[in-house]
């Protein structure tokens, strides 16, 4: 009973924090994906081996996103000590999987700030005036909520022609009511709080009573629930693109890698093993980088949600 | 509650309202130029003329005002008429209705595996809490949590249909689809391997089960863990309840602890999850259908989206939000029948 209490809330979180070995395992991860995408230039440098400059040296690819096409063989060519993880397409596969690292951080990271983002901004104006601008905003938050998110996207992100700007304007458009719901909830748990209506009785505009007052006493839920919802949104941007959606072909991201191996996968009956590389490398980084993701979450909302163990 | 459940379904034909009015805006983002082309034969559409194009916007009301256009498709689709699906080559309803037994005998076959693997990990998680058990089982779920769909369909597709040959994609064998679609062959529920049973096909109920292995391994892979921590918390919440101690307090056996006293409430909110859980299997089986080639809604849709066809697009998307709503409602129902606590206002 007598615990001496330690000398600061946030002290004692990071403590609960490393002690948890899928927490550790999370940002081990994690740290090693950021890693992976700084160095990025350095790991798989973007030349092209095929093109010489006047000194003879490979020339420095203009756009480091577009996988350089080796080969003009298609088929998978397995792993050799040049191309560790494998060619498919006449690209090499450890390429594309280094700066897919890239691509998979952009996506994530944007998507999920500006959906993010929105949502606060709705969930807020909801939460805070109440009344019918509340249900209004909430009606439309249940709309959206009851088209299917994937579906959804496929839609809109044919509608704008395709491309991986398109697929992340599509998944902002679909997937800002997770946030505006939860930021909504915890307004209304914290509008009649002594500090708020303190902050009203002194004639404190609204919009900076939401700023300073109550979002910072908000705002841990929502990015837990971001950090959680990463993971799915990578998930979703490269089935997107698995479908041919998303990145343009050749685009270093996993999920039009992994397109590239659906035709070769099913063709040769009884050897089909053969290309398991094609699939193999890809896919791995992309379940690596979601899990990664998946386990800080986890990790953070065991130890500030309490109420969830 | 009389009242709880008329006010959700009141709320039902808005709900749909708004949906069909949002997919509707966002294809006027393609112009009327564009629109046309989902009418007209491609290979006739490039060699028409500027005023044979205009006469035709003009034929299909393209040029009408958005309000008066909504209008005419909503007339339409309250009288079933949801338009021609280019993508099924069918009314965009039949179209719906006939590949929906495809895609629920998918999610009703997941469900088994979903429902009995992650309830029954849960309570051991649960109760061997903080121990190697827990540790173990919640990584293997996380794991699970994190596999993308279509990279593990690809995967089971690899392994058990190419290397193995025990579970081909696709709804049925050749011959058995011929048979199926025999005029003799009784449709009863539309669902393929209770017609084979109802049928005395037991070759046709195995060929069946056949191809439905391969999408129903990768949809519960992608689902258990999510059931398994539910499960797991309530569980969590319900054994540090009072009434469990006095029955551990009393003698208890602590088996019948698990299983009788603590396992029943920690169920409840476990029966909300799977009525979630249905409704996600039934929309989260858009690209598992398209790997495995199965002719279901998930892919009439998935179809209908990559080559706007939009009267297929507004249709099943308004199936899906449909199933979306009346599924809520249900779930909301039986919560409160489960948990007397819990009142619906």
């Amino acid at each position: 009973m007598s615990e001496p209490k330690p000398r600061s809330e946030f002290r004692r979180m990071m403590r609960k924090l490393l002690r948890n070995p899928s927490a550790i395992l999370g940002f081990s991860l994690l740290a090693f994906f950021v890693l992976v995408a700084i160095f990025a230039p350095y790991i798989a440098e973007p030349v092209n081996p095929q093109m010489l400059d006047e000194n003879g040296k490979p020339m420095r690819l203009d756009n480091p996103y577009i996988m350089p096409v080796i080969t003009w063989s298609s088929e998978p060519i397995p792993p050799s000590k040049e191309h560790p993880f494998g060619m498919i397409q006449g690209r090499d596969i450890f390429y594309g999987v280094v700066w897919g690292t890239r691509t998979a951080f952009y996506i994530g990271l944007t998507v999920t700030l500006i959906s993010t983002a929105v949502g606060i901004v709705i969930g807020s104006i909801s939460g805070y005036y109440g009344g019918w601008i509340d249900e209004i905003l909430m009606r439309i938050t249940d709309v959206f909520l009851s088209i299917p998110f994937l579906l959804a996207a496929m839609v809109l992100t044919t509608i704008l022609g395709n491309g991986l700007d398109k697929v992340m304007i599509a998944m902002v458009v679909f997937g800002w009511m997770g946030a505006a719901r939860l930021i909504r909830a915890n307004i209304l748990q914290v509008k009649e709080e002594q500090f708020v209506l303190a902050a009203k009785a002194l004639g404190i505009k609204d919009f900076f009573i939401i700023l300073r007052h109550i979002l910072p006493n908000t705002i841990f839920p929502v990015l837990i629930q971001a950090s959680m919802r990463m993971g799915s949104l990578v998930i979703t941007a490269a089935g997107l693109s698995f479908l041919g959606l998303g990145a343009p072909l050749g685009y270093a991201d996993w999920g039009s890698m992994l397109n590239f191996t659906r035709n070769w996968i099913l063709g040769t009956s009884g050897s089909s093993m053969t290309y398991w590389y094609a699939v193999f490398y890809p896919g791995m980084a992309m379940v690596l980088f979601v899990l990664a993701w998946n386990l800080v979450g986890d990790a953070l909302r065991d130890v500030f949600d309490p109420r969830l163990k | 509650m009389t009242t709880f459940i008329i006010r959700r379904l009141l709320l039902l034909p808005i709900i749909v309202l708004g949906v069909s009015l949002i997919i509707f805006s966002l294809f006027q983002i393609l112009g009327p130029n564009r629109l046309l082309a989902s009418y007209v034969n491609p290979n006739v559409f490039d060699k028409l003329s500027e005023a044979e194009l205009d006469a035709l916007m003009e034929k299909y009301g393209l040029k009408d005002p958005f309000v008066q256009r909504y209008w005419k498709w909503l007339v339409n689709a309250l009288q079933g008429d949801l338009g021609w699906s280019q993508v099924g080559k069918e009314p965009v309803l039949k179209a719906i209705l006939g590949r929906f037994p495809y895609t629920l005998e998918l999610a009703l076959y997941a469900l088994f595996p979903v429902v009995g693997v992650g309830i029954w990990l849960g309570v051991k998680a649960a109760v061997k809490r903080d121990k190697f058990l827990d540790h173990f089982i919640r990584i293997v779920a996380i794991i699970g949590w994190s596999f993308p769909d279509f990279v593990f369909g690809l995967l089971v597709l690899m392994i058990f249909y190419s290397v193995l040959g025990w579970f081909p994609p696709g709804n049925l064998s050749l011959w058995a689809e011929q048979i199926v679609k025999s005029p003799n062959y009784l449709k009863v529920t539309h669902l393929l391997t209770i017609d084979a049973l109802i049928n005395g096909r037991f070759d046709i109920f195995l060929d069946a089960l056949r191809h439905i292995v391969g999408p129903v391994i990768t949809l519960s892979f992608l689902w258990w863990a999510y059931l398994l921590r539910i499960t797991r918390s309530s569980m969590l919440e319900v054994l540090s309840k009072e009434y469990v101690r006095t029955a551990r307090a009393k003698g208890v056996p602590e088996r019948d602890v698990i299983h009788k006293h603590a396992k029943r409430n920690a169920m409840i909110p476990v029966v909300t999850v799977a009525g979630a859980m249905v409704i996600g299997l039934l929309s989260g089986t858009v690209i598992i259908e398209v790997i495995f080639n199965r002719t279901g809604i998930g892919q009439l849709a998935a179809r209908a989206a990559v080559e706007l066809d939009y009267a297929t697009v507004l249709g099943t998307t308004l199936f899906y939000s449909i199933i979306l709503v009346l599924g809520n409602l249900i779930i909301d129902i039986l919560y409160a029948v489960f948990d007397p606590r819990v009142r619906l206002s």
